[in-house]
């Protein structure tokens, strides 16, 4: 049995199934409220969530059941007084030594040391001496990727859009940028040295930890110095614009994309829905559509949108689009099966 | 000394984390110091209604005695405030 934490426009749902489907909604919680991200915390099992109301700012709320009571965790805000304001908090992960790190908009990280119950802004960051320079990206400045190296608590990778890479070695102390060899097309060829990379997802390759992929804003990219530098990939996809990017853990040559047809055009191209898959490293992609819609379908899958369960030959892939559908493959990409249709549109799915 | 006593009236989510009581007398000269007051009275509401700059949140109005307001809005004794979520249909 998988469970799925799927984060709507329209609020939080549960679903629960075996690959292959069906799969049910198990239950909703935030009926209307914006959901953009839930997890289950591996140390405690509790489900934590980021939710933004439009009206009442965002939050992240706490319980032990999707369908149990949340309760609003404490600290999820900026220094008073300041000239800014919370926006959105895009992304909840589980590090080592059972800490959790939660990425928000305008680029701030936040850690808890209490299963979520309790949040501490890491100033080293809100305080960084480039932050003046940052630039947001089209949905805001968003730090959306947050990386730990298995084993190394001291080590950390973080991704925002759009101030590129950033990497920590001395448990969140000081940070150094990663952004050597992205190319932004969306900036004139001579423009002047800048933090302005508008990455989109960030990974890393837990065998192999020094490994890292990234979906960038028109760019597939490998790291093999830890997110130092990078090589471009993407040849070979329909596309190289997209959003979410997901790796098997049992394969460091492994990644997944869903290419989009372009910045301008945010949908499956040519109508038709497919995941593509390397298992060299970004030397050659192979196209993963069986079972998935073929004709007519223009989609937009989001960020946080897809996610594995399993790994090797019992990799479970699952990705959610804004049309509200949610898909998934049991098989590791080989077939695909619809889990659910109609839900409100799909920022978010996640794996427990 | 006593300053302005007005009451800040809350609906909904609002008025859930307020005790689940939708009228409070509150002590201030502005609706910001009405809210600030409320904040303490009922912590449950920090960060719901005002930002981290004190300012009241986007897509909440604020009507003092049944005018549109905002944080730095004058308050009289006896005013009634409310604090409802904007119209905002449309883009949600």
């Amino acid at each position: 049995m998988t469970e799925l934490l799927v984060g709507t426009k329209k609020g939080l749902f549960a679903l629960e199934g075996e690959p292959g489907g069906p799969y049910e909604v198990t239950a909703r919680a935030f009926d209307g409220e914006p959901v953009e991200y839930a997890m289950r915390d591996p140390a405690t099992g509790r489900v934590v969530a980021t939710v933004t109301s439009p009206f009442y700012g965002p939050k992240i709320f706490c319980a032990d059941e999707p369908g149990g009571e949340f309760a609003q965790a404490e600290g999820i805000e900026l220094p008073e007084d300041g000239d800014k304001a919370l926006e959105r908090m895009w992304v909840i992960v589980a590090g080592e030594d059972g800490v959790l790190y939660a990425g928000g908009d305008p680029g701030v990280l936040f850690t808890s040391t209490d299963g979520g119950a309790s949040w501490e802004l890491v100033r080293s960051l809100w305080d960084h001496p480039t932050r003046p320079e940052w630039k947001p990206g089209g949905g805001g400045l968003c730090l959306h990727s947050i990386v730990p190296w298995p084993g190394e608590p001291d080590k950390l990778a973080l991704a925002m859009s759009a101030v590129g890479v950033w990497l920590t070695d001395d448990r969140l102390q000081t940070w150094r940028n990663g952004n050597d060899g992205l190319v932004a097309r969306y900036l004139p060829e001579d423009a002047a040295p800048s933090l302005t990379f508008c990455v989109h997802d960030l990974h890393r390759a837990p065998r192999r930890p020094e490994r890292m992929f990234m979906q960038f804003h028109g760019g597939v990219y490998r790291s093999d110095d830890a997110g130092s530098s990078w090589t471009a990939i993407g040849d070979g996809l329909p596309s190289d614009f997209g959003f979410p990017m997901v790796l098997d853990p049992a394969d460091p040559d492994s990644a997944y994309v869903i290419p989009l047809a372009a910045d301008s055009d945010r949908v499956t191209p040519g109508g038709r829905v497919r995941v593509y898959e390397t298992r060299d490293a970004g030397e050659t992609w192979t196209a993963r559509g069986e079972g998935l819609p073929a004709e007519n379908a223009y989609l937009t899958i989001l960020r946080q949108a897809l996610d594995r369960a399993g790994e090797g030959e019992s990799l479970e892939l699952y990705f959610g689009a804004t049309s509200g559908s949610v898909f998934g493959s049991g098989d590791a990409g080989a077939s695909w099966f619809t889990v659910a249709e109609h839900l409100p549109p799909v920022y978010s799915v996640r794996t427990a | 000394m006593i300053g302005i006593v007005a009451t800040v009236r809350l609906r909904g989510p609002l008025k859930r984390l307020a005790g689940d009581r939708s009228e409070h007398a509150v002590e201030g000269s502005t609706v910001g110091d009405l809210l600030r007051a409320l904040e303490r009275d009922q912590p449950a509401l920090s960060g719901w209604i005002l930002d981290e700059r004190g300012r009241v949140r986007r897509h909440i109005n604020v009507f003092v005695a049944g005018e549109p307001g905002s944080e730095d809005t004058p308050v009289s004794a006896g005013d009634a405030v409310d604090v409802l979520p904007a119209i905002s249909g449309g883009a949600q």
